[in-house]
């Protein structure tokens, strides 16, 4: 059976992914507290937890359920904003489809914003990885972020009592989303990309479930794609004369 | 009062949901061989989809009601010059985070 295990690498993805402990902890407790107060018990707020692993879907779902609107309907739109998901999947299939099944299974159920950003981010900066170092990788990321997700969602629901605003704590997330979207912007595709996400995330905000999010990506890829090519032809069209 | 049964109907149709989503293509295309065009597009798919994700965080935070807020602001565009000149994710994250704290403290 072949390794899957590089060391090194492996102990560079947990410290690569140690200080996201920063903003997966606030927003599990935040999640936690929430789900306390909306009248879930400790087990229902852990299962809820552990089994979607997505705060931002699990805190869509919560208010829906609290506004009373239909099973259905609270479902579509929870995983209406999971849709990125699909996205971050296809995107690490080139890296992490070599694997054997059970092992791409696991590696879908941890496959969360923060592991998804840093490993694409550091398989683009090293392109002669090898399968076992980019798995390393990706499990190494994985290893300080989750435990602590379900660790502090127990604190939350066990706590269940609200933090100060003051410490604007809702504010975590978009931070470390940012920081790690301006080492991506490598060239003129990958700027043009981000500049037409943003300007239809706002544009199409207005749409339900969260949809203006995915015409946001969709359209943000063709843009990168085809900026891509024209770049590419504009260089060779100068090589050649 | 959430009733209790549709809430466990919702988590487990979630969990299977969100799982089905995440295995979408690492589970079921695995290592066969992606047309061109296709990993062309998915080489872009960070960058498309998280500044999506946070625009509208930014722009109009749950936090004040969704009205636009200079320190927030500040902090995201902060946060990003960090990131885009320095390649440092952490300098960014403290030099964005020190920009918040600052800008709430000295602007509300």
């Amino acid at each position: 059976m072949p390794s899957y295990y590089d060391r090194p690498t492996y102990l560079r993805g947990i410290r690569d992914g140690m200080p996201f402990i920063l903003v997966v902890a606030p927003f599990a407790l935040l999640f936690g507290v929430v789900a306390t107060e909306a009248g879930l018990t400790v087990f229902e707020t852990m299962t809820f937890s552990a089994v979607v692993i997505a705060g931002a879907a699990q805190f869509t779902a919560l208010q829906l359920m609290h506004d009373n609107a239909p099973t259905v309907v609270v479902i579509a739109s929870a995983l209406a904003v999971n849709l990125r998901m699909a996205m971050y999947s296809a995107s690490l299939t080139p890296h992490l489809g070599a694997l054997p099944f059970w092992r791409r299974a696991f590696a879908a159920y941890t496959l969360v914003d923060q592991s998804y950003a840093l490993s694409t981010l550091e398989y683009e900066k090293n392109p002669a990885m090898t399968l076992a170092q980019k798995t390393s990788y990706f499990f190494g990321v994985i290893t300080p972020v989750l435990p602590n997700w379900y660790l502090w969602s127990l604190i939350g629901a066990m706590v269940g009592q609200s933090i100060p605003p003051e410490l604007a704590l809702d504010f975590a997330v978009p931070i470390t989303f940012i920081a790690m979207i301006g080492p991506m912007l490598r060239t003129g595709a990958h700027v043009a990309a981000a500049f037409v996400s943003v300007t239809c995330a706002i544009l199409f905000a207005f749409l339900p479930w969260n949809l203006g999010l995915i015409v946001a990506g969709v359209a943000g890829m063709m843009t990168g794609a085809q900026m891509e090519l024209w770049l590419d032809r504009k260089t060779s069209s100068e090589d050649a004369s | 009062m959430i009733d209790k049964s549709d809430l466990w109907i919702i988590i487990i149709a979630m969990g299977i949901g969100s799982f089905g989503l995440r295995f979408l293509f690492l589970g079921l295309v695995g290592d066969r061989e992606m047309p061109p065009w296709v990993l062309r597009h998915l080489r872009y798919t960070a960058v498309a989809v998280l500044p999506g994700l946070v625009a509208p965080l930014v722009l109009w935070p749950a936090a004040t009601g969704g009205q636009p807020d200079p320190a927030r602001m500040a902090a995201a565009l902060v946060t990003l010059g960090v990131g885009y000149f320095s390649k440092n994710v952490l300098a960014a994250i403290f030099c964005g985070a020190a920009t918040l704290y600052l800008g709430l403290f000295f602007l509300s």
